[in-house]
C-alpha cells in the first residue's frame, strides 16, 4: 500500500505573529507540523504497519520545511519529499492541491491523508481538492479508519453526530482529532532522520500550475471592543449588571 | 456582467441562517458589481424557502430536488448550476457540509477559492475577501484571479439585511453523478441541539466546572438563551463532554455574537477558536486569568454562584 501523508509546516501556536505587507515576518518564528497533520502521519504509519507498503511524507514550501520532514522520518516515514516552492503562500489551496495531486499521480498512491485543516489558514480544502483532481473518493473529518484489501470503512464527524461510510481504494482522508494519538519521535529516530535523504520536486516537475489567487495584503486583527471587569457585591449583583450590559449596551441578547 | 451565485444550506428540512447571511452578502456584492443574485437550494421541497431568500436579496432561486447530503453528488449539482448560470462570484457556507463539498466544486469549476471568509468587499471590479489567519493573530485580504471566484463564508460573519429581490423560482436538474462513498449509517443524536459552529450565543465550560455532573449548571443558562454548549480541551480531555463540543485550535472555530466562558483560563489554543467572538463574557475565580484580556465583560467570581444567578436573572427578563 502506498500512502502519502501531507505535512504542512506552520508557525507554532504560541509564536507571536508580526504582520508584514503580504506575508508575515518570519524572523524568530518557531515552526511546527500543523497539529492535525500529526494525526495524518500517525494514521499513515498504522496503515503501513497493518498492510505493508510505504509512507511518503510530503511537504510544500521553502527549505525550512525539511525540518518537518525530518520529524516525519523520525516518527517512521519511509520517504520524504519536499515540493520546493520558495515564495509559498499558505492560503493558495488550489495551487497546493494541484502540485500534490500531480505528485500523487506520479506515485500511483493508494491513500492520501492530511489534517482536517491547517492551523495557519483553517481552509479545509487541500485534501479534498486533491481527491477531486485525481477523481478518487474522499472522507472528510475521519475519526476512525479501517482498510482491508481495497475496502475502506470509516466513521466521519458530521454536523450533529457521526456517519459510518464505505468506499474502496484509492481514497483521500482528512484526519479529525480522535482518529488516533500521534506517537513521539524517539531520540534514535531523530538521530537517524538527520541522515536520511529528502527528495525534492519543483513546480516544473509537477506541471507548473499557476496560482488563482492574489494576496492583497495582511493586517493585524481588528481591535476588540474594549473590555472591563464588572464590580458587584455578590453574584446577584454581577448577574444584574451582566444582563443589563448584554441587553442594553451590547444588544446581543 | 458579474452575477453572484449563493448556495444555501438546510438542516432537518429547515433553512439555515447562514443561507440568508450569504444571500445578503451576495446582494451587496452584486449591487457593487452591477449583477444579479441567484440562490441555489438543494433538497426536497425546497421551493418553499424561495420567498425567504427573495426577501433578503435573491433575484432568482434555483431549486434542485435531491435526497440526503453527499459531498460528491452535491459538488456535481453545484458545479452543474455554475456551468449553466456562469456566475463570476460564488458564495458557499463554511460549515461542515460546505467544507466537505466546496473543494470539489472549486476544482470542477477551475476556480480559485478562499475559505473561511469573514469580510467581503469590492475593489476594482473584484471581490476582496478577508479572513482570519494564524489562529486569528492576523487577517488577510485576498482576490481570486480566475474567471469564477469561490468563497466559503464563516457563519455569523455576515449581517442579514432585508432587501427585496424578485425571488423567481426555477427548477433545475443538473446531473448528480454517482458517489464513490456510500453512507452506511448515521448517528445524529446530537442533531437537534443548537450547533456550536453556527450558534449566535455559546455558553462554554472549562476545567473550572470541576466535573461532568455540573454541566446542568451551564445547560440551564444555555437553554434560557437558546445557546449552544461549548467546552475547553481540558474539559474534553478529562472525559466530561464529547470532543464535538470542543472550541479551539483542535476543536471548532466559532464566531458567535456572545461567548460566555465559565471556568476557562483562556489559553492561546482556546482563544484560537473563539477569539473572533463579538462579545466575550468571562466568569473566572482568578482575576489574572488570560481570558480577561479578551473579555468584553469580566466577572471575577465563582461560576457556581454567578452562573445560576445569571440564569435566574435572564429568566426574569426573557420569561
Ligand atoms: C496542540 C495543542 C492544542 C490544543 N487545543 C486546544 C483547543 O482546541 N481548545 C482548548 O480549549 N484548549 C486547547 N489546548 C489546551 C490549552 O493549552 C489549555 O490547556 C486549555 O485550554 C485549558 O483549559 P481550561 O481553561 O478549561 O483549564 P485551566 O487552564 O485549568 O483553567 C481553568 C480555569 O477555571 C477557573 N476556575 C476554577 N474553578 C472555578 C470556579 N469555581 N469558578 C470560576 N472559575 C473557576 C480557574 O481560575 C482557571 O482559570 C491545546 C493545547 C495544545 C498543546
Amino acid at each position: 500500500m502506498k500512502i502519502i501523508v501531507l505535512v504542512k509546516q506552520v508557525p507554532d501556536t504560541e509564536t507571536n505573529i508580526k504582520v508584514g505587507d503580504k506575508s508575515i515576518n518570519e524572523a524568530g518564528i518557531k515552526w511546527i507540523i500543523s497539529p492535525y497533520d500529526e494525526f495524518a502521519i500517525e494514521e499513515g504509519l498504522r496503515l503501513r504497519e497493518k498492510n505493508g507498503g510505504e509512507v511518503i511524507a510530503v511537504s510544500l514550501g521553502p527549505d525550512r520545511v525539511q525540518e518537518s520532514l525530518r520529524q516525519a522520518y523520525a516518527m517512521g516515514a519511509d520517504r520524504a519529499v519536499q515540493i520546493k516552492v520558495d515564495n509559498y503562500v499558505p492560503f493558495d489551496t488550489t495551487l497546493t492541491s494541484e502540485l500534490i495531486a500531480n505528485f500523487a499521480k506520479s506515485e500511483n498512491a493508494d491513500v492520501i491523508i492530511g489534517g482536517r485543516q491547517s492551523i495557519d489558514s483553517d481552509s479545509s480544502q487541500v485534501v479534498v481538492q486533491v481527491a477531486e483532481a485525481l477523481g478518487i473518493a474522499h472522507i472528510a473529518f475521519a475519526v476512525s479508519l479501517e482498510i482491508s484489501g481495497t475496502a475502506v470503512k470509516s466513521t466521519k464527524e458530521v454536523e450533529g453526530g457521526t456517519q459510518v461510510v464505505e468506499t474502496s481504494l484509492p481514497v483521500a482522508i482528512t484526519a479529525q482529532k480522535g482518529l488516533n494519538e500521534p506517537r513521539y519521535p524517539n531520540l534514535k529516530g531523530l538521530m537517524a532522520a538527520k541522515k536520511k535523504p529528502i527528495e525534492t520536486k519543483t513546480p516544473a516537475d509537477l506541471g507548473n500550475p499557476t496560482s488563482k489567487i492574489e494576496v492583497v495584503g495582511l493586517e493585524p486583527p481588528p481591535p476588540r471592543i474594549p473590555g472591563r471587569k464588572l464590580e458587584a457585591a455578590d453574584a446577584k449583583g454581577f448577574a444584574e449588571q451582566l444582563v443589563k450590559a448584554l441587553r442594553e449596551e451590547a444588544k446581543v441578547i | 456582467m458579474s452575477n453572484v451565485l449563493i448556495v444555501g444550506e438546510l438542516k432537518n428540512g429547515e433553512l439555515k441562517k447562514i443561507s440568508k447571511e450569504i444571500t445578503s452578502a451576495g446582494r451587496k456584492i452584486a449591487d457593487a458589481l452591477g449583477g444579479k443574485v441567484t440562490a441555489l437550494l438543494i433538497g426536497s421541497g425546497v421551493e418553499k424557502f424561495a420567498g425567504d431568500l427573495g426577501a433578503v436579496g435573491a433575484d432568482s432561486v434555483v431549486t434542485v430536488n435531491a435526497g440526503d447530503f453527499n459531498a460528491e453528488t452535491w459538488a456535481n449539482l453545484v458545479a452543474g448550476v455554475i456551468k449553466d448560470k456562469n456566475p463570476s462570484v460564488v458564495l458557499l457556507p463554511h460549515t461542515s457540509q460546505g467544507k466537505d463539498y466546496s473543494p470539489r466544486v472549486a476544482v470542477k469549476a477551475g476556480a480559485g477559492i478562499i475559505a473561511d471568509v469573514v469580510g467581503l468587499s469590492v475593489d476594482g471590479g473584484k471581490v476582496v475577501a478577508k479572513k482570519p489567519i494564524y489562529s486569528g493573530k492576523a487577517y488577510g485580504n485576498f482576490k481570486v484571479t480566475s474567471p469564477v471566484a469561490i468563497f466559503t463564508v464563516r457563519p455569523n460573519s455576515q449581517e442579514v439585511v432585508q432587501k427585496a429581490g424578485a425571488g423567481a423560482v426555477e427548477a433545475a436538474s443538473p446531473a448528480a453523478g454517482d458517489a464513490k462513498v456510500k453512507i452506511v449509517s448515521s448517528d445524529l443524536s446530537g442533531g437537534n441541539k443548537v450547533q456550536l459552529a453556527e450558534a449566535s450565543i455559546i455558553v462554554s465550560g472549562g476545567r473550572g466546572i470541576k466535573g461532568p455532573e455540573n454541566w446542568p449548571v451551564l445547560q440551564a443558562l444555555a437553554d434560557i438563551l437558546g445557546a449552544a454548549l461549548g467546552a475547553s480541551r481540558a474539559a474534553v480531555d478529562a472525559g466530561w463532554i464529547p470532543h464535538s463540543h470542543q472550541v479551539g485550535q483542535t476543536g471548532k472555530t466559532v464566531s458567535p455574537n456572545c461567548y460566555i466562558a465559565c471556568g476557562i483560563s483562556g489559553a492561546i489554543q482556546h482563544l484560537a477558536g473563539m477569539g473572533s467572538s463579538k462579545y466575550i463574557v468571562a466568569i473566572n475565580k482568578d482575576g489574572d486569568a488570560p481570558i480577561f484580556k479578551v473579555a468584553t465583560y469580566g466577572v471575577v467570581g465563582d461560576l457556581f454562584e454567578v452562573v445560576p444567578a445569571l440564569t435566574d436573572e435572564f429568566k426574569k427578563v426573557l420569561g
